[in-house]
């Protein structure tokens, strides 16, 4: 490394240091920005697999593959943004079928009510109006406290609480029901740790009504067609 | 050979990043909420230091000494990015573990600090040794961190080993009922019991301290009285 360099009193020597200080703080951008370009060239393929493989199982999560028999991949459309499901970009939306028959639709969606913002569910609603089941895909709810909306961390391994939404319709849990017993609704809560559970249950009851109001629709359209939906309040 | 020793020593504890510097506290405080966590955090900075150190001590002919900085900062950066890459394409299972914490590598000043301490002014060797044992230094500190705050905060160690190790499974220290003490999982956990570790660094240095000086007080009289003779 060299040494700090005496500036010199005459301004082209000022001048002279600056554009070679410039012109090298350049080269080394250039030349790791390169690194990243190339890398990223490299891994994108492998990368984008991956994805792939991390969205079956979590398909696989709420559906398990023994009720359908088509390709979920290419059975799919994409969802405009939306507020009533809390996706602030384009995302898939799959169709599971049986013999050509509707039985499921699974897609994503979100709650900014998290206690640390936002929590990602992905969520499979049959075609019979029935929330088959709900996963959380990404949460940074406190650990040891809100995190067993989680599976996962849930220290109720039998029965863990977020499955207690799974086979529930509008016609058994009526709509302002789905809502935590805190606020009136049907749905347990862990005591000190309302906000996650709230916002796992909020989600879930609206993504169910955006389903049953729009599922004919969504069956329909042919695969990688695009629904924009209209926003319900 | 003794300067790789001296390395080793100033990385694991005279200089240790955390109970010396205090360097890093950023990602140590957010990730030590269990020992899982908080070693799966701590390998991903050890093979971000080695590689910095590594780049740096390379590179530091041509790097002017007026915007070293940038350029250190330019190059850890494109590092980290690289390793998160190369992880998710070639290390999937573990990138799905350790993918949200190769990120917050960037945010900890710990690299950057031996990049501008060790790496710029030495050789390629000693850089990466450096690099090594630094990260070590924070791993078993993060680690004893993460372990304390998971048996306090919920009665279990190893929470979350399923994830690397599928047939594994989290070990239940405290009973079952343990209804868990909250505090020590939320940031201000991390704070007391890191507080705690220095504590005990220091007291530990201190006791070593006295013993060299009582040591030197037993030794002196000999001498003096050779001096006078």
């Amino acid at each position: 490394m060299s040494e700090p360099v005496e500036v010199g009193r005459r301004d082209s020597g000022v001048f002279r240091i600056s554009v070679r200080t410039a012109a090298i703080m350049l080269a080394f951008t250039l030349m790791f920005t390169g690194l990243m370009a190339g890398t990223y060239k490299l891994t994108a393929p492998m990368v984008a697999a991956s994805a792939l493989a991390e969205k079956q199982r979590l398909i696989g999560e709420v559906l398990p593959t023994t009720m359908h028999d088509n390709d979920l991949m290419k059975d799919a459309i994409t969802l405009a943004p939306s507020k009533a499901l809390g996706l602030d970009d384009d995302t898939r939306l799959w169709r599971a079928r049986r013999n050509g028959d509707p039985v499921a639709l699974v897609f994503e969606t979100a709650s900014m009510a998290g206690y640390s913002g936002r929590v990602g569910l992905i969520v499979a609603v049959g075609a019979d109006g029935r929330l088959l089941a709900v996963r959380v895909t990404a949460h940074r709810e406190t650990p040891g406290l809100g995190d067993y909306i989680d599976p996962k961390k849930d220290r109720n391994k039998a029965r863990p609480w977020i499955t207690q939404f799974n086979g529930l319709g509008l016609d058994t849990v009526p709509r302002d029901k789905w809502r935590v017993k805190k606020d009136g609704g049907r749905f347990d809560q862990m005591s000190g740790a309302t906000i996650s559970a709230r916002a796992v249950t909020n989600a879930s009851g609206r993504a169910l009504a955006w389903t049953v109001e729009n599922r004919d629709k969504l069956f329909s359209l042919p695969p990688d067609s695009r629904f924009e939906g209209k926003e319900t309040p | 050979m003794s300067i790789y020793k001296d390395i080793a020593w100033n990385g694991l504890w005279k200089q240790n990043s955390i109970l010396a510097q205090l360097l890093g506290l950023c990602p140590l405080l957010a990730v030590s909420t269990s020992l899982v966590n908080a070693v799966s955090l701590g390998l991903a900075t050890i093979l971000v230091m080695m590689l910095a150190n590594f780049a740096i001590s390379a590179l530091r002919a041509l790097i002017p000494y007026e915007i070293r900085i940038p350029i250190f900062i330019l190059i850890i950066a494109a590092l980290v990015t690289v390793v998160d890459l190369a992880f998710n394409a070639f290390l999937h299972d573990l990138y799905l573990v350790l993918g949200i914490f190769i990120p917050l590598i960037v945010t900890n000043c710990i690299v950057l600090a031996r990049v501008e301490a060790f790496a710029a002014k030495n050789g390629l060797r000693a850089s990466t040794y450096d690099g090594l044992m630094m990260g070590v230094g924070f791993v078993w500190v993060i680690a004893l961190l993460g372990a304390v705050r998971e048996f306090i905060g919920q009665g279990t160690i190893f929470s979350g080993i399923e994830m690397i190790f599928p047939t594994l499974s989290a070990i239940q220290v405290l009973p079952e009922s343990y209804p868990g003490f909250l505090i020590a999982i939320l940031p201000p956990g991390a704070f007391f019991i890191l507080g705690l570790l220095i504590a005990g660094r220091n007291w530990l240095d201190a006791r070593a301290n006295q013993r060299l000086r009582d040591k030197r007080q037993h030794e002196q009289p000999p001498a003096a009285t050779a001096a006078a003779a």
